[in-house]
């Protein structure tokens, strides 16, 4: 810049170059600029403290719930505890053998949360690792995957999950490792099939772009191989993406959970347990019986834990794809 | 485009054949017809299990499975009065699964029009004017709306409107005892069931159009468009709307199967005789003769959904060459 | 100049940001008479389009247009949206700079000027439909009738661009403003759509503004040139001696950045223009000007003073050595 300095006055001051172009430029790491957006997305804020509120909640259900899963709020011979509206010893009222629906609503919520979690994070894991080598081996193994997803997805989602349900159920050789047709173990395995074909298109949709990129161009010029490429820049690369993923799959399962309970098809864990689909089945005969408070309270968390889930995916999507930041 | 047309619908049939091979498969192992009969029939002779067996094709083995299944396929193509009876009461199958199907396809059209027009229209007022308090609510209701499961809404929407208000029937499409037709009835019956599949549709094209618009809000041809002098309405609805449908359509082939889903939850609350009652009614029975047919129905609207999608988008977008 | 079509006067665009008030053009005055080309040149983020786009209305709703804009005595700021749009496409027509993006993709060219004919003459879609082939014929596109069937990405660029001109002219306006018409395409093609230009120019009289950061586009078909700086007017001159005797230091530092013949190396002009967020004080140049003096930073817009036949915004025009170094 000093060449210009040869005007006959040298006091002008020349602003930093930054300042000229009017680009202010800090120097904030790119996570913590995601955390900032996250936190402006005041849906996604309300929704992470709702959850993190929630997860307390059932993580401590054994404190936060007032009975036991299979505890009546009062022997039947001392009062009447079938359907009781919700009242000061029951909030959200009693089941047809006088269960606390509050109590059962915390228990079944912490079993579903948890086929939720389990169920994404082996579906991202296995979506991830069949997504990244399609996309960087393609050829054959590509397209029958893509393929297969192709089809999967198009197909009406409950009428597969119902069919392949039973057709694992069938096959005995499997039970050791994925367990009864009724177990949560099984729930987990089945919501997974379905759930990393989602993923596996995305990370896959991610490294092909990635592949054409200078950096990974660049990496590759020096040699380095394709495990590499992808353990050190594709994976990072996409990490966006992919946990968005995850946090869509939990819900995904979560409300598959409940849907298939609602057909009486669901996880059945036994005395001494619930889930927030089997209570969701209650809602069904409680609806027509006109006991609104089986359907309010179980219905009401479904929607609870789906909008909140779908709001920090979406605060996630926005925060972590700076593409998507207009600005305003 | 006829090229492009005749090459998918020959696709039709081996991926109809390779899927319904797989259902039949699954089935057979799922369900398993012939343990099912001897549990029902504990005392049934080796010879009548064996005549069990031989009737419904349900042989043994690898090829046991192919002997079945292409044996399911052969009376299949010779049309419905020879498919093969149900496993469960030795009943005709296409007579009911027609029924279903028509009382299917009255709900999801109507549901669907209702859906899609809404959807979209909801979206472009909510595109209006991004960031304002129209587009906050409509977005932020579709958002919620959008997570909300439709047997979620079906079971609120019952409680509310049939069982607590007591305005309209909770189930069925008639009220029992009631023979032929009467719109006023049908119409009645149909309200709770649309309701339920329709704000799901809202909900999605709502803000898929509304994301589509503001996409093609910044494009140079709408400022083309305006400098020519003709109004704020012709350049939304000819240059804005119409460009940012493009997009929209192809999303209509994909939705099929959420749509489907959808009904059969629905039908299911409502008791309403459809095609998601019938598959209900077959999976639990372990049915294959009433399964794959339904399946093969299934496979085909998909298949044509997907089809039709892609054609319009190639009629939408002339840049789009299909081949 | 009394009989100018389009007469600007002092007008100013800002647009609301997050960051603040972006002061994008600060005071701008132009006459154009008809039959006139007047070429309007700048770098990028001079203001030098969003003059115009502001005074016709086509910015988006964060900018705020002030000061005064006539067409044929219609004033045009301030003016609701139906004078706006009796004014749009019909006394002024604008050419924009990417044919491929400004035309609608799914509509046909031949529809695309039908809406415009139609939009401001009560004729049947037949007679618009035979208007525009016939504009079609005009701006040089073989087989026009088959071609106005024809979707924009079956066109080739320089084809586009003669479409879109076809397009402007449709109402036979007053004043063209021409946005950079030439840049998106190759050069051979640059040189058929100037002489497009200029055949529509003499032909209809139209008066023309040719927006364009090219120096040699302004030396081929303009008469008169105002050459702009960080929304303001620098230089008022015609052309012959805007490139003879240049009354700016900034016009010099642009004729010393073009190649010429016989010059070995290319001068450019060091430093990046100001930020418009906070427009400096005094000349807006004076950060990368080889002249600039205290004098130059006195908090006043330097107006246009006289400097040989040209006007220049230069406090210190009458002072220094201009010629441009070769």
């Amino acid at each position: 810049m000093t060449d210009i300095a040869v005007s006959d006055s040298d006091d002008i001051e020349l602003p930093p170059a930054d300042a000229v172009q009017g680009l202010t430029v800090q120097s904030v790491s790119p996570t913590r600029m995601a955390w900032r957006r996250y936190w402006r997305h005041w849906g996604a804020a309300i929704s992470t403290v709702i959850m993190g509120f929630l997860l307390v909640v059932v993580i401590l259900a054994p404190i936060t719930a007032r009975y036991g899963v299979d505890e009546q709020v009062c022997d039947i011979s001392v009062c009447k505890n079938q359907f009781l509206p919700p009242s000061s010893i029951a909030w959200f009222g009693t089941d047809s053998i006088g269960h606390d629906m509050y109590s059962r609503l915390i228990y079944g919520m912490r079993v579903s949360i948890f086929i939720g979690i389990a169920s994404a994070f082996l579906s991202v894991l296995i979506g991830t690792a069949v997504g990244a080598i399609a996309g960087l081996r393609g050829g054959r193994f590509d397209d029958i995957v893509m393929r297969v997803t192709d089809i999967f997805l198009a197909f009406p989602f409950l009428v597969a999950v119902i069919v392949v349900r039973q057709f694992l159920g069938g096959l005995d050789f499997l039970e050791p490792i994925i367990g009864e047709v009724s177990s949560i173990k099984f729930m987990i395995f089945l919501f997974a099939i379905f759930g990393w074909m989602g993923v596996a298109r995305l990370v896959r949709g991610q490294v092909l772009a990635l592949k054409e990129r200078e950096f990974i161009e660049a990496a590759r010029a020096v040699g380095a191989t394709n495990k590499r490429v992808v353990i050190a820049h594709l994976l990072p690369n996409s990490i966006g993406p992919i946990l968005v993923a995850l946090t869509l799959s939990v819900i995904g399962a979560i409300t598959a959970e409940s849907t298939l309970s609602f057909f009486g098809l669901g996880p059945q864990p036994g005395q001494g347990s619930t889930s927030l689909g089997q209570l969701i089945e209650l809602a069904r005969s409680g609806a027509r019986q006109g006991n609104w408070w089986l359907v309010v309270f179980p219905c009401g968390a479904l929607v609870l834990l789906a909008v909140c889930i779908n709001f920090i995916g979406d605060g996630l999507r926005d925060a972590l794809d700076p593409k998507l930041d207009k600005g305003h | 485009m006829l090229r492009f047309i005749i090459r998918r619908l020959l696709w039709l049939v081996p991926t109809v054949v390779f899927v319904t091979f797989l259902v039949y498969v699954a089935i057979r192992i799922g369900w398993n017809p012939v343990a099912t009969y001897k549990r029902a029939n504990p005392r049934a002779s080796e010879a009548k299990v064996q005549q069990y067996i031989e009737v419904n094709g349900l042989y043994e083995g690898f090829w046991g499975y192919i002997r079945g299944y292409f044996s399911w396929l052969w009376s299949f193509v010779q049309g419905p009065d020879q498919w093969p009876r149900s496993i469960k009461g030795r009943a005709e199958v296409w007579p009911p699964l027609r029924y279903s199907m028509f009382n299917t396809l009255r709900l999801a059209g109507i549901s669907t029009i209702i859906g899609i027009s809404i959807g979209l229209l909801t979206g472009i007022i909510a595109s209006l004017r991004p960031g304002g308090i129209v587009d906050g609510v409509i977005n932020t209701s579709a958002f919620v709306v959008g997570s909300i499961q439709p047997f979620v809404s079906a079971v609120v929407l019952q409680l509310i409107f049939a069982v607590q208000l007591g305005w309209l029937p909770p189930a069925g499409v008639y009220p029992p005892g009631q023979d032929g037709f009467d719109l006023w009835l049908m119409t009645q019956h149909l309200i709770l069931p649309v309701t339920v599949v329709a704000i799901q549709i809202i909900a999605g094209y709502a803000r898929y159009m509304r994301a589509s618009i503001l996409d093609v809000r910044s494009s140079d041809y709408l400022r083309t468009a305006r400098a020519k002098g003709i109004s704020e309405f012709r350049v939304l609805t000819r240059h804005s709307v119409r460009n940012a449908l493009v997009p929209v359509v192809t999303l209509l082939g994909l939705d099929l199967g959420t749509i489907l889903g959808g009904l059969i939850i629905t039908e299911a609350i409502f008791e309403y005789p459809g095609m998601g009652v019938f598959f209900l009614r077959a999976a639990g029975n372990g049915d294959f003769p009433q399964l794959m047919p339904y399946m093969v129905i299934i496979i085909v609207s998909v298949l044509m959904f997907n089809l039709i999608a892609d054609l319009t988008y190639a009629v939408l977008d002339p840049r789009i060459r299909l081949d | 100049m009394t009989d100018s079509v389009l007469k600007l006067r002092d007008v100013k665009v800002s647009f609301n940001t997050e960051n603040g008030v972006v002061q994008a053009v600060r005071g701008v005055d132009l006459d154009v008479a008809a039959g006139e080309m007047v070429g309007v040149v700048g770098e990028s983020g001079s203001g030098k389009s969003v003059t115009f786009l502001g005074v016709m209305g086509l910015l988006p709703g964060s900018a705020t247009v002030t000061g005064s804009a006539t067409v044929g005595g219609v004033e045009m700021v301030g003016g609701g949206k139906k004078v706006l749009r009796g004014i749009r496409g019909k006394k002024m027509a604008m050419i924009f700079q990417d044919p491929l993006s400004a035309l609608n993709p799914v509509h046909k060219i031949g529809d695309q000027i039908i809406e415009i004919i139609r939009a401001h003459n009560d004729v049947s879609n037949s007679e618009a439909s035979t208007r525009a082939v016939e504009l079609l014929d005009i701006v040089g596109i073989p087989q026009p009738k088959e071609r106005s069937r024809q979707y924009p990405h079956e066109f080739s660029g320089g084809m586009r661009q003669r479409v879109m001109i076809a397009m402007a002219i449709a109402n036979d306006p007053d004043v063209l403003i021409a946005d950079e018409p030439t840049t998106a395409l190759d050069v051979t093609v640059q040189a058929q759509i100037l002489e497009v230009i200029q055949r529509i120019q003499r032909d209809m009289r139209t008066a023309v503004v040719m927006i364009t950061h090219d120096l040699g586009v302004i030396a081929r078909v303009a008469d008169r040139v105002q050459v702009m700086y960080a929304g303001r007017v620098v230089e008022r001159a015609s052309v012959m001696n805007l490139f003879d005797e240049p009354s700016h230091p900034y016009t010099v530092g642009l004729l010393s950045s073009l190649p010429r013949h016989g010059q070995t190396r290319l001068e450019p002009i060091i430093g990046s223009p100001p930020n418009m967020l906070q427009p400096p004080s005094g000349c807006a140049f004076r950060a990368r000007c080889t002249f600039a003096t205290d004098a130059c930073a006195v908090d006043v817009l330097p107006e246009l003073v006289p400097h040989g036949e040209s006007m220049s915004a230069c406090i210190r025009v009458n002072e220094i050595d201009l010629a441009v170094k070769v």
